[in-house]
Protein backbone atom coordinates (compact mmCIF):
# COMPACT_ATOMS: atom_id res chain seq x y z
CA UNK A 1 0.00 0.00 0.00
CA UNK A 2 1.03 3.18 -1.03
CA UNK A 3 0.86 5.27 2.22
CA UNK A 4 -0.41 8.53 0.85
CA UNK A 5 -2.90 7.23 -1.99
CA UNK A 6 -4.10 4.10 0.15
CA UNK A 7 -4.41 2.01 -3.04
CA UNK A 8 -4.86 -1.77 -2.42
CA UNK A 9 -1.64 -2.33 -4.58
CA UNK A 10 -1.05 -5.61 -6.16
CA UNK A 11 -2.06 -7.70 -3.10
CA UNK A 12 -5.34 -6.29 -3.75
CA UNK A 13 -5.34 -6.97 -7.19
CA UNK A 14 -4.35 -10.40 -7.18
CA UNK A 15 -6.79 -11.63 -4.35
CA UNK A 16 -9.11 -13.26 -6.26
CA UNK A 17 -11.79 -13.87 -3.31
CA UNK A 18 -14.56 -11.16 -2.46
CA UNK A 19 -15.87 -10.37 -5.55
CA UNK A 20 -17.51 -13.55 -6.93
CA UNK A 21 -16.22 -15.79 -9.98
CA UNK A 22 -15.85 -13.08 -12.62
CA UNK A 23 -12.87 -12.10 -10.50
CA UNK A 24 -11.21 -15.04 -9.75
CA UNK A 25 -11.56 -15.29 -14.21
CA UNK A 26 -9.59 -11.88 -14.14
CA UNK A 27 -6.88 -13.20 -11.50
CA UNK A 28 -6.57 -16.20 -13.47
CA UNK A 29 -6.39 -14.71 -16.92
CA UNK A 30 -3.29 -12.96 -15.98
CA UNK A 31 -1.54 -15.13 -13.69
CA UNK A 32 -2.08 -17.51 -17.57
CA UNK A 33 -1.17 -14.37 -19.73
CA UNK A 34 2.25 -13.71 -17.56
CA UNK A 35 2.99 -17.63 -17.26
CA UNK A 36 2.51 -18.37 -21.33
CA UNK A 37 4.77 -14.80 -21.48
CA UNK A 38 7.71 -16.72 -19.11
CA UNK A 39 6.81 -20.38 -21.34
CA UNK A 40 7.30 -18.06 -24.78
CA UNK A 41 10.49 -16.41 -23.49
CA UNK A 42 11.71 -19.44 -22.29
CA UNK A 43 10.42 -21.80 -25.30
CA UNK A 44 12.13 -19.05 -27.36
CA UNK A 45 16.02 -20.21 -25.65
CA UNK A 46 14.77 -23.91 -26.01
CA UNK A 47 14.61 -23.85 -29.63
CA UNK A 48 17.70 -21.58 -30.08
CA UNK A 49 19.44 -24.60 -28.50
CA UNK A 50 19.40 -26.11 -32.01
CA UNK A 51 22.46 -23.82 -32.84
CA UNK A 52 24.56 -26.07 -30.39
CA UNK A 53 23.87 -28.50 -32.85
CA UNK A 54 22.05 -32.34 -32.21
CA UNK A 55 24.19 -32.77 -29.18
CA UNK A 56 22.69 -29.51 -27.53
CA UNK A 57 19.48 -30.53 -28.38
CA UNK A 58 19.13 -33.45 -26.89
CA UNK A 59 20.46 -32.57 -23.95
CA UNK A 60 17.41 -30.03 -23.65
CA UNK A 61 14.97 -32.27 -24.91
CA UNK A 62 15.89 -34.58 -21.98
CA UNK A 63 14.88 -31.99 -19.37
CA UNK A 64 11.66 -32.17 -20.95
CA UNK A 65 11.33 -35.56 -20.26
CA UNK A 66 12.06 -35.55 -16.43
CA UNK A 67 9.25 -35.52 -13.71
CA UNK A 68 9.26 -31.39 -13.06
CA UNK A 69 9.22 -30.99 -16.69
CA UNK A 70 6.52 -32.69 -17.75
CA UNK A 71 4.29 -31.07 -15.06
CA UNK A 72 5.42 -27.92 -16.48
CA UNK A 73 4.15 -28.71 -19.78
CA UNK A 74 1.28 -30.04 -18.06
CA UNK A 75 0.38 -26.14 -16.26
CA UNK A 76 1.22 -25.09 -19.73
CA UNK A 77 -1.58 -26.70 -21.10
CA UNK A 78 -4.09 -25.78 -18.71
CA UNK A 79 -2.62 -21.89 -19.14
CA UNK A 80 -3.08 -22.31 -22.75
CA UNK A 81 -6.73 -23.66 -22.76
CA UNK A 82 -7.52 -21.06 -20.29
CA UNK A 83 -6.10 -18.55 -21.72
CA UNK A 84 -7.83 -19.34 -24.85
CA UNK A 85 -11.54 -19.86 -23.88
CA UNK A 86 -11.82 -17.06 -21.15
CA UNK A 87 -9.78 -14.76 -23.63
CA UNK A 88 -12.99 -15.19 -26.18
CA UNK A 89 -15.47 -14.83 -23.46
CA UNK A 90 -13.20 -11.42 -22.76
CA UNK A 91 -13.33 -9.92 -26.06
CA UNK A 92 -16.58 -10.44 -26.94
CA UNK A 93 -17.46 -8.76 -23.65
CA UNK A 94 -15.12 -5.91 -24.28
CA UNK A 95 -17.03 -5.41 -27.57
CA UNK A 96 -20.36 -5.17 -25.73
CA UNK A 97 -21.71 -8.86 -26.32
CA UNK A 98 -23.67 -10.90 -23.94
CA UNK A 99 -23.51 -8.27 -20.87
CA UNK A 100 -26.88 -7.07 -21.28
CA UNK A 101 -29.23 -3.97 -21.98
CA UNK A 102 -29.35 -1.15 -20.11
CA UNK A 103 -32.70 -0.72 -18.02
CA UNK A 104 -34.24 1.16 -15.48
CA UNK A 105 -32.71 -0.64 -12.28
CA UNK A 106 -35.16 -1.82 -9.73
CA UNK A 107 -34.02 -2.80 -6.03
CA UNK A 108 -32.03 -5.32 -5.57
CA UNK A 109 -30.48 -3.87 -8.57
CA UNK A 110 -28.88 -7.63 -10.17
CA UNK A 111 -25.82 -6.17 -12.63
CA UNK A 112 -26.69 -7.43 -15.53
CA UNK A 113 -23.15 -7.55 -16.91
CA UNK A 114 -22.71 -10.23 -14.54
CA UNK A 115 -24.66 -13.14 -16.30
CA UNK A 116 -25.02 -16.47 -16.29
CA UNK A 117 -23.89 -16.55 -20.01
CA UNK A 118 -20.35 -15.05 -18.44
CA UNK A 119 -20.46 -16.91 -15.88
CA UNK A 120 -20.80 -20.33 -17.94
CA UNK A 121 -18.08 -19.21 -20.10
CA UNK A 122 -15.63 -18.78 -17.04
CA UNK A 123 -16.60 -22.35 -15.63
CA UNK A 124 -16.20 -23.62 -19.26
CA UNK A 125 -13.02 -22.46 -19.18
CA UNK A 126 -11.83 -23.98 -16.01
CA UNK A 127 -13.46 -27.08 -16.77
CA UNK A 128 -11.63 -27.33 -20.74
CA UNK A 129 -8.66 -26.39 -19.14
CA UNK A 130 -8.94 -29.20 -16.43
CA UNK A 131 -9.77 -32.00 -19.19
CA UNK A 132 -6.68 -30.63 -21.09
CA UNK A 133 -4.57 -30.86 -18.37
CA UNK A 134 -5.94 -34.36 -17.17
CA UNK A 135 -5.23 -35.69 -20.93
CA UNK A 136 -1.76 -34.30 -21.06
CA UNK A 137 -0.99 -35.90 -17.84
CA UNK A 138 -2.22 -39.36 -19.37
CA UNK A 139 -0.18 -38.68 -22.36
CA UNK A 140 3.10 -37.28 -20.26
CA UNK A 141 2.87 -40.29 -17.43
CA UNK A 142 0.91 -42.88 -19.12
CA UNK A 143 3.56 -43.99 -21.26
CA UNK B 1 -4.91 -3.03 19.94
CA UNK B 2 -6.83 -0.71 22.30
CA UNK B 3 -9.54 -2.06 24.75
CA UNK B 4 -12.70 -3.13 24.09
CA UNK B 5 -15.17 -0.91 25.23
CA UNK B 6 -19.20 -0.86 25.48
CA UNK B 7 -21.90 1.34 25.64
CA UNK B 8 -24.05 1.33 28.67
CA UNK B 9 -27.54 0.43 27.96
CA UNK B 10 -29.37 2.98 29.31
CA UNK B 11 -26.77 5.77 27.38
CA UNK B 12 -28.10 4.63 24.25
CA UNK B 13 -30.67 6.51 22.09
CA UNK B 14 -32.87 3.84 21.41
CA UNK B 15 -33.95 1.21 23.60
CA UNK B 16 -31.79 -1.53 23.35
CA UNK B 17 -31.79 -5.46 23.02
CA UNK B 18 -28.96 -6.30 25.27
CA UNK B 19 -28.87 -9.42 23.86
CA UNK B 20 -27.54 -8.50 20.58
CA UNK B 21 -24.28 -6.89 20.30
CA UNK B 22 -21.34 -6.31 17.97
CA UNK B 23 -17.76 -5.50 17.85
CA UNK B 24 -17.17 -3.40 15.96
CA UNK B 25 -13.83 -2.77 14.36
CA UNK B 26 -12.52 1.25 13.86
CA UNK B 27 -9.53 1.47 11.32
CA UNK B 28 -7.37 4.75 13.13
CA UNK B 29 -5.10 6.28 11.18
CA UNK B 30 -4.10 9.95 11.06
CA UNK B 31 -1.57 10.75 7.81
CA UNK B 32 -0.61 13.97 9.70
CA UNK B 33 0.64 12.24 13.09
CA UNK B 34 0.20 8.22 12.90
CA UNK B 35 3.32 5.77 11.49
CA UNK B 36 0.23 3.12 10.91
CA UNK B 37 -3.13 2.07 11.09
CA UNK B 38 -4.54 0.69 14.64
CA UNK B 39 -7.99 -0.61 15.29
CA UNK B 40 -9.89 0.18 18.04
CA UNK B 41 -12.69 -2.25 19.19
CA UNK B 42 -16.07 -1.35 20.22
CA UNK B 43 -18.99 -3.41 21.52
CA UNK B 44 -22.08 -2.23 20.29
CA UNK B 45 -25.76 -3.11 20.59
CA UNK B 46 -28.07 -3.72 17.61
CA UNK B 47 -31.36 -4.15 16.54
CA UNK B 48 -32.69 -5.90 13.13
CA UNK B 49 -32.72 -2.50 11.52
CA UNK B 50 -29.14 -0.77 12.72
CA UNK B 51 -27.06 0.21 10.06
CA UNK B 52 -23.28 0.36 10.18
CA UNK B 53 -23.42 3.79 9.84
CA UNK B 54 -25.55 4.38 12.91
CA UNK B 55 -23.58 1.85 14.60
CA UNK B 56 -20.45 4.19 14.28
CA UNK B 57 -22.79 7.16 15.25
CA UNK B 58 -23.25 4.96 18.61
CA UNK B 59 -19.73 5.15 19.02
CA UNK B 60 -19.03 8.79 18.61
CA UNK B 61 -22.08 9.83 20.39
CA UNK B 62 -21.20 7.76 23.75
CA UNK B 63 -17.52 6.25 23.54
CA UNK B 64 -15.27 8.06 21.34
CA UNK B 65 -16.72 11.37 19.39
CA UNK B 66 -12.94 11.55 17.73
CA UNK B 67 -13.54 9.00 14.83
CA UNK B 68 -13.87 10.61 11.91
CA UNK B 69 -16.66 9.73 9.30
CA UNK B 70 -18.21 11.13 6.68
CA UNK B 71 -22.18 10.45 5.84
CA UNK B 72 -24.99 13.25 5.39
CA UNK B 73 -28.03 12.00 3.73
CA UNK B 74 -28.23 8.26 5.51
CA UNK B 75 -30.22 6.95 2.61
CA UNK B 76 -28.15 6.30 -0.06
CA UNK B 77 -27.93 8.90 -2.16
CA UNK B 78 -25.55 11.78 -1.26
CA UNK B 79 -22.90 9.03 -1.71
CA UNK B 80 -20.54 9.86 1.30
CA UNK B 81 -20.33 7.18 3.27
CA UNK B 82 -18.84 4.42 1.25
CA UNK B 83 -15.87 2.68 3.58
CA UNK B 84 -15.12 -0.94 3.42
CA UNK B 85 -17.39 -3.01 5.51
CA UNK B 86 -15.75 -6.31 6.33
CA UNK B 87 -13.21 -5.95 3.44
CA UNK B 88 -15.80 -4.77 0.79
CA UNK B 89 -16.48 -1.27 0.04
CA UNK B 90 -20.01 -0.66 0.97
CA UNK B 91 -22.23 2.37 2.07
CA UNK B 92 -22.28 2.26 5.66
CA UNK B 93 -26.09 3.55 5.64
CA UNK B 94 -26.89 0.81 3.46
CA UNK B 95 -25.85 -2.04 5.08
CA UNK B 96 -27.70 -3.13 8.01
CA UNK B 97 -25.39 -5.04 10.29
CA UNK B 98 -27.30 -7.87 10.71
CA UNK B 99 -27.00 -8.53 7.30
CA UNK B 100 -23.41 -8.87 7.44
CA UNK B 101 -24.01 -11.82 9.98
CA UNK B 102 -20.97 -11.66 11.84
CA UNK B 103 -20.05 -10.56 15.18
CA UNK B 104 -17.33 -8.61 14.75
CA UNK B 105 -17.92 -5.72 11.63
CA UNK B 106 -14.73 -4.27 10.76
CA UNK B 107 -14.84 -0.63 9.01
CA UNK B 108 -12.01 1.23 7.10
CA UNK B 109 -11.49 3.95 4.35
CA UNK B 110 -12.08 2.95 1.30
CA UNK B 111 -9.24 1.52 -0.44
CA UNK B 112 -7.53 3.44 -3.23
CA UNK B 113 -8.47 6.55 -1.56
CA UNK B 114 -6.53 8.85 0.03
CA UNK B 115 -7.18 9.13 3.73
CA UNK B 116 -8.34 12.17 5.46
CA UNK B 117 -8.69 10.65 8.53
CA UNK B 118 -9.98 7.12 10.07
CA UNK B 119 -13.03 6.63 7.83
CA UNK B 120 -13.01 9.67 5.28
CA UNK B 121 -10.89 9.72 2.49
CA UNK B 122 -10.23 12.37 -0.33
CA UNK B 123 -12.59 12.36 -3.24
CA UNK B 124 -10.50 14.94 -5.36
CA UNK B 125 -9.79 12.62 -8.31
CA UNK B 126 -12.67 10.89 -8.49
CA UNK B 127 -14.84 14.34 -9.30
CA UNK B 128 -11.21 15.50 -11.67
CA UNK B 129 -12.04 12.05 -13.71
CA UNK B 130 -15.92 12.03 -13.51
CA UNK B 131 -15.55 16.02 -15.12
CA UNK B 132 -12.65 15.43 -17.19
CA UNK B 133 -15.23 13.03 -19.12
CA UNK B 134 -17.54 15.99 -19.72
CA UNK B 135 -20.58 15.09 -17.49
CA UNK B 136 -23.02 17.19 -19.70
CA UNK B 137 -25.21 17.11 -22.73
CA UNK B 138 -23.21 18.83 -25.94
CA UNK B 139 -24.63 20.23 -28.37
CA UNK B 140 -24.86 23.31 -30.09
CA UNK B 141 -28.44 24.84 -29.53
CA UNK B 142 -30.48 25.05 -26.72
CA UNK B 143 -33.85 24.24 -26.10
CA UNK B 144 -34.84 27.44 -25.74
CA UNK B 145 -33.74 28.31 -29.58
CA UNK B 146 -35.18 25.07 -30.83
CA UNK B 147 -38.76 25.33 -31.93
CA UNK B 148 -39.90 22.44 -29.96
CA UNK B 149 -39.29 24.03 -26.83
CA UNK B 150 -37.39 20.91 -25.64
CA UNK B 151 -35.64 18.00 -26.91
CA UNK B 152 -37.82 15.19 -26.48
CA UNK B 153 -36.89 11.40 -26.05
CA UNK B 154 -38.65 8.30 -25.95
CA UNK B 155 -39.13 6.25 -23.37
CA UNK B 156 -36.62 3.77 -25.22
CA UNK B 157 -34.23 6.93 -25.84
CA UNK B 158 -34.78 7.14 -21.88
CA UNK B 159 -33.93 3.40 -21.22
CA UNK B 160 -30.76 3.77 -22.91
CA UNK B 161 -28.85 5.78 -20.48
CA UNK B 162 -31.38 6.27 -16.86
CA UNK B 163 -29.47 3.64 -15.32
CA UNK B 164 -26.22 5.17 -15.27
CA UNK B 165 -27.85 8.41 -14.29
CA UNK B 166 -28.43 6.83 -11.23
CA UNK B 167 -24.81 7.13 -10.38
CA UNK B 168 -24.65 8.79 -6.29
CA UNK B 169 -20.57 9.46 -6.92
CA UNK B 170 -20.07 7.16 -4.10
CA UNK B 171 -16.88 5.84 -5.64
CA UNK B 172 -17.44 1.75 -4.29
CA UNK B 173 -16.78 1.38 -8.01
CA UNK B 174 -12.96 2.57 -7.95
CA UNK B 175 -12.55 1.01 -4.54
CA UNK B 176 -13.10 -2.30 -5.95
CA UNK B 177 -11.60 -2.08 -9.18
CA UNK B 178 -8.49 -3.94 -9.72
CA UNK B 179 -6.86 -1.60 -12.09
CA UNK B 180 -7.24 0.93 -9.87
CA UNK B 181 -5.22 -1.07 -7.21
CA UNK B 182 -2.27 -0.48 -8.79
CA UNK B 183 -2.67 2.37 -11.60
CA UNK B 184 -3.90 5.70 -9.79
CA UNK B 185 -3.83 7.28 -13.27
CA UNK B 186 -6.55 5.14 -14.40
CA UNK B 187 -9.73 7.36 -15.59
CA UNK B 188 -11.83 4.48 -13.22
CA UNK B 189 -15.25 2.47 -13.92
CA UNK B 190 -17.28 5.87 -11.65
CA UNK B 191 -15.97 8.18 -14.86
CA UNK B 192 -16.15 5.49 -17.70
CA UNK B 193 -19.97 4.17 -17.11
CA UNK B 194 -20.52 8.32 -16.81
CA UNK B 195 -18.95 8.43 -20.27
CA UNK B 196 -21.51 6.29 -21.61
CA UNK B 197 -23.98 7.75 -19.67
CA UNK B 198 -24.00 10.73 -22.43
CA UNK B 199 -22.79 9.00 -25.20
CA UNK B 200 -25.95 7.09 -24.95
CA UNK B 201 -28.26 10.04 -24.66
CA UNK B 202 -30.05 10.65 -27.73
CA UNK B 203 -29.32 14.37 -26.80
CA UNK B 204 -26.06 14.30 -26.68
CA UNK B 205 -23.34 15.21 -29.63
CA UNK B 206 -20.28 14.87 -27.99
CA UNK B 207 -19.61 11.13 -28.56
CA UNK B 208 -16.23 11.84 -30.49
CA UNK B 209 -14.58 14.27 -27.89
CA UNK B 210 -15.44 12.00 -25.15
CA UNK B 211 -14.48 8.85 -27.05
CA UNK B 212 -10.97 10.88 -27.70
CA UNK B 213 -10.67 11.39 -23.65
CA UNK B 214 -11.11 7.93 -22.77
CA UNK B 215 -9.04 6.29 -25.71
CA UNK B 216 -6.07 6.98 -23.45
CA UNK B 217 -2.77 4.88 -21.96
CA UNK B 218 -4.70 5.22 -18.54
CA UNK B 219 -8.26 5.06 -20.34
CA UNK B 220 -11.02 2.40 -21.24
CA UNK B 221 -8.22 -0.14 -22.09
CA UNK B 222 -7.08 -0.83 -18.63
CA UNK B 223 -10.14 -2.17 -18.01
CA UNK B 224 -10.68 -5.84 -18.29
CA UNK B 225 -13.88 -6.75 -17.43
CA UNK B 226 -13.05 -8.24 -13.87
CA UNK B 227 -16.93 -6.76 -12.72
CA UNK B 228 -16.03 -5.76 -9.46
CA UNK B 229 -17.61 -2.28 -9.98
CA UNK B 230 -20.77 -3.81 -10.54
CA UNK B 231 -20.71 -6.28 -7.49
CA UNK B 232 -20.27 -3.55 -5.44
CA UNK B 233 -22.34 -0.46 -6.86
CA UNK B 234 -25.38 0.05 -4.46
CA UNK B 235 -27.22 1.88 -7.05
CA UNK B 236 -27.82 -0.79 -9.74
CA UNK B 237 -25.67 1.35 -12.34
CA UNK B 238 -23.64 -1.64 -13.87
CA UNK B 239 -20.49 0.37 -15.01
CA UNK B 240 -19.37 -2.89 -16.36
CA UNK B 241 -22.31 -3.28 -18.47
CA UNK B 242 -21.43 0.83 -19.38
CA UNK B 243 -18.01 0.49 -20.49
CA UNK B 244 -17.93 -2.88 -22.52
CA UNK B 245 -20.55 -0.77 -24.53
CA UNK B 246 -18.72 2.42 -24.31
CA UNK B 247 -15.78 -0.09 -26.21
CA UNK B 248 -17.68 -1.49 -28.72
CA UNK B 249 -17.88 2.36 -29.98
CA UNK B 250 -14.33 2.19 -30.27
CA UNK B 251 -13.74 -1.15 -31.09
CA UNK B 252 -16.48 -0.26 -34.17
CA UNK B 253 -18.82 -2.86 -32.94
CA UNK B 254 -21.42 0.10 -32.83
CA UNK B 255 -22.10 3.52 -33.82
S1 LIG C 1 -21.21 3.72 -10.44
FE1 LIG C 1 -22.22 2.93 -8.57
S2 LIG C 1 -20.48 2.47 -7.21
FE2 LIG C 1 -19.67 3.78 -8.82
S3 LIG C 1 -19.77 5.85 -7.99
FE3 LIG C 1 -21.66 5.52 -9.16
S4 LIG C 1 -23.15 4.75 -7.66
FE4 LIG C 1 -21.13 4.56 -6.71
S1 LIG D 1 -24.94 8.98 4.14
FE1 LIG D 1 -25.53 9.53 2.11
S2 LIG D 1 -25.06 7.74 0.99
FE2 LIG D 1 -24.72 7.11 3.04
Amino acid sequence: MTRDENKEGIRGMANPGRYGIERVAYWLMRLSGLGLLAYFVAHIYETSNILRGKVGWDELLEMTQTMEGHILLTIVIAMCVFHTVNGIRVMLGHGGVGVGRPARPDYPYKSASQNYRHKIGIYSAILLAAVAMMYGLAVMFGE
Amino acid sequence: MAQLVGIANEQASTPLSPSKSITLRISRFNPGHDESRKFMDFAVPYENWTTVLEAILEVKKHLDHSVAVRYSCRQATCGSCGMMINGRPRLACFTKISELDSDVVTVEPMNNFPIIRDLAVKFERLFETHQKIKPYIIREDTELESDEREFLQSPKEVEQYIQFANCIKCGLCNSACPTMATDSSFVGPQALAQAYRYVADSRDKGKDSRLKIIDDSHGIWRCHFAGSCSQVCPKGVDPAMGIQLLRGYLLGFKD
